[in-house]
């Protein structure tokens, strides 16, 4: 009887097996269709962050474009990215997006494996060893975080600031720099000196961490505190809530965690990106070997349009300064600048000062 | 001086609340006998229903117990599973762990608009003394009513009985498994106390990564502290205290952060290698329980 049902199950087995690779035809992707699909980073597709703002980037890439499918297949755990990648890469999609940092070396594994089949992901440059069938999207979020450290010292009383980072990797000194950069730009703006204080949680999740670090900051005189610490940053506006101060938030619009306290947010606009990148290669465009940057010219980066807590004058400052960034003729001291995004260009940025 | 260290106390209490609610749930476990490693899955489901039906039900103190309930059902599983069949405790322990965050991410789908973090609290739990935390008294309390149950009243006497020698206690006419029953849930619902001190007090929202490792801090504190309350208490302290100096001594530029936060760790080793010296775990810890069973 044994016997009589294992042959049974593996004649059940391979005959599954075998209709799985039947019921499989190889589509091209030649049927008229363009099909994009994403594999969002571990929070999901409504994390109400980058992974939301991408998929609403894909929603919108689809309701402009005819003859146009989107999807998106969700990731458990991060050993899943690969995975899924993998799977994704044997369907008849046009191009794969992989969403966030985490994913480049999944992305980038298996792009080279699958050479007739388009990737892209947001957050990641490979430099020179860009693939040829992917693009990387990158944002020049020290242009928003310039904006928001100018408003930061508009409006600080205490003419002390505070940053808080995640972990340090280049991706958050652009936001370190361009934010003290544009303390800066401001100080210098209104003739006087504003101290940055900046301090790592060497953490993207502990929020107890962030609610410390910016708790401290606050107690040493802090009024305004600006972060880019993932969800360190929901400790870090904790303590504004608590101690009645500023905080600014970032990715996002965060004014909905603490309405009364969040000064204002540095975005990122992945889904902009998404869309025009997906646009430009559904239109033939080769961009496959290459990093794009997006930043406020493209709409990709800014800040919000509602600011409750900031002063209009303010915020009418910081648009006529961001369409200075966009045309690209900001000057100090008569020379044009270029916004820093790491340490060695900030020290650049400084030297011009004198 | 004085405005030196008080922030460290501040921050130092702060960071230990809820890794002392987790820590005493594992205490009371395995005094029984049974590993609780799901600590840090008690703690993710409680940390999302008190800060769910704290938004809802507007009342920070129903949110908190919630949280505590929500933390005793989940470890009613681990009970059912490791006492009544047997299981490997380890295994079930991990499976707490990924059924509460898988759990607390879906039911947050359902209940916020299909979003992955809750509305923030209208209310958060209460402070006493100006700035410092009602958990943290909380946490105290719990930690010297646990240590009375345990030593000075015939309920504890049989809950440490049973985690020592199972066998010995049925044949004296303990009921084995309503102790064991009894110790897991109830270590369930302090780990939800912890959750819900996270998104209650500390924060006041869930988030995926609202709790991210203190249940495995809080389970080292166990063993750091030779598995009595007052010793994960001063472990969870410890490990607080740690993190609230790495703070504190942040955001100096001759020290790297990367090497200031290795501090809390070092510091363990440290301790644990020349103050704690060898703890030994109850001796049926881990051992499923059979009647009959030598």
């Amino acid at each position: 009887m044994k016997k009589l049902l294992s042959i049974f199950l593996i004649i059940l087995i391979t005959s599954s097996l075998s209709a799985c690779s039947w019921n499989d035809p190889q589509a091209t992707s030649d049927d008229g269709v363009f099909k994009v699909t994403m594999v969002p980073d571990l929070g999901g597709i409504n994390d109400q962050s980058f992974n939301q703002s991408a998929w609403e980037g894909l929603q919108k890439f689809k309701s402009e474009q005819q003859n146009v499918e989107v999807s998106y297949m969700e990731s458990k755990q991060s050993s899943d990215f690969a995975l899924n990648l993998d799977r994704l890469s044997d369907g008849n999609y046009d191009l794969i997006w992989g969403i966030g940092f985490s994913m480049s070396d999944a992305v980038y594994d298996t792009a080279k494996i699958n050479l007739d089949k388009n990737y892209a992901i947001v957050d990641y440059s490979y430099g020179n060893e860009t693939p040829n069938n992917v693009t990387g999207v990158m944002f020049r979020s020290q242009e928003s975080a310039f904006m928001v450290g100018y408003v930061a010292a508009k409006t600080t009383k205490t003419n002390k600031i505070g940053f808080v980072g995640g972990m340090k990797n280049s991706i958050i000194y652009q936001f370190e720099y361009g934010f003290k950069a544009g303390v800066l730009y401001a100080a210098k703006e209104m003739g006087k000196g504003i101290e940055v204080v900046s301090q790592y949680a060497e953490s993207f999740t502990d929020a107890a961490k962030g609610k410390a670090i910016a708790s401290k900051m606050y107690s040493d005189d802090c009024d305004v505190v600006f972060h880019a610490a993932g969800g360190v940053g929901y400790g870090v506006i904790e303590a504004a809530k608590d101690k009645n101060k500023f905080a600014i938030g970032v990715d996002r619009d965060q004014s909905s965690i603490a309405p009364d306290n969040v000064l204002t947010s540095a975005l990122k606009n992945v889904g902009q990106a998404v869309d025009l990148v997906s646009k430009r290669i559904m239109n033939g465009e080769s961009l496959g070997g290459t990093t794009q940057t997006f930043g406020l010219k493209e709409g990709c980066v800014g800040i919000p349009v509602k600011n409750k807590n900031m002063d209009p004058q303010i915020y009418n400052e910081t648009i006529r300064l961001s369409q200075s960034i966009v045309d690209g003729n900001i000057k100090i001291n008569n020379k044009e600048i270029t916004i820093p995004y790491d340490y060695p260009s900030y020290l650049e940025y400084i030297s011009t000062f004198s | 001086m004085l405005n030196d260290i008080l922030p460290i106390l501040g921050t130092m209490l702060m960071y230990s609340a809820p890794l002392i609610f987790g820590a005493l749930g594992g205490v009371v476990s395995e005094r029984s006998g049974v590993i609780n490693i799901g600590i840090e899955g008690m703690m993710t489901f409680g940390a999302f229903m008190g800060a769910a039906v704290g938004y809802y039900s507007g009342n920070p103190w129903i949110g908190f117990l919630a949280g505590g309930v929500a933390g005793a059902l989940l470890s009613a599983l681990h009970a059912i599973a490791s006492i009544s069949f047997n299981a490997d405790q380890t295994i079930s322990g991990i499976a707490l762990n990924l059924i509460g965050p898988g759990l607390s991410l879906f039911l947050c789908r359902v209940m916020f608009s299909d979003q992955t973090v809750t509305y923030p609290v209208q209310n958060k739990l209460p402070k006493v003394f100006g700035s410092i935390d009602i958990t943290v008294v909380i946490a105290l309390v719990l930690t010297a009513f646990i240590w009375f149950i345990l030593y000075k009243t015939k309920w504890g006497l049989r809950i440490r009985a049973v985690g020592e020698h199972p066998a010995a206690a049925d044949t004296l006419g303990v009921n084995v498994y309503a102790i064991r029953y009894v110790s897991v849930i109830l270590s369930g619902l302090l780990s939800g106390f912890g959750g819900a001190a996270m998104t209650l007090a500390v924060v006041s929202q869930f988030s995926p990564a609202a709790i991210s490792g203190q249940g495995f801090m809080a389970l080292a504190a166990v063993i750091f502290g030779k598995w009595t309350p007052f010793g994960a208490y001063g472990a969870c302290l410890l490990f607080a205290f740690a993190q609230a100096l790495t703070v504190n001594l942040g955001g100096v530029n001759f020290v790297p952060s990367e090497i200031l936060n290795m501090l809390p760790y070092v510091l363990t080793i440290v301790i644990l290698v020349l103050f704690v010296g060898k703890s030994v775990a109850p001796k049926a810890d881990g051992v499923p329980y059979e009647k009959g069973m030598r």
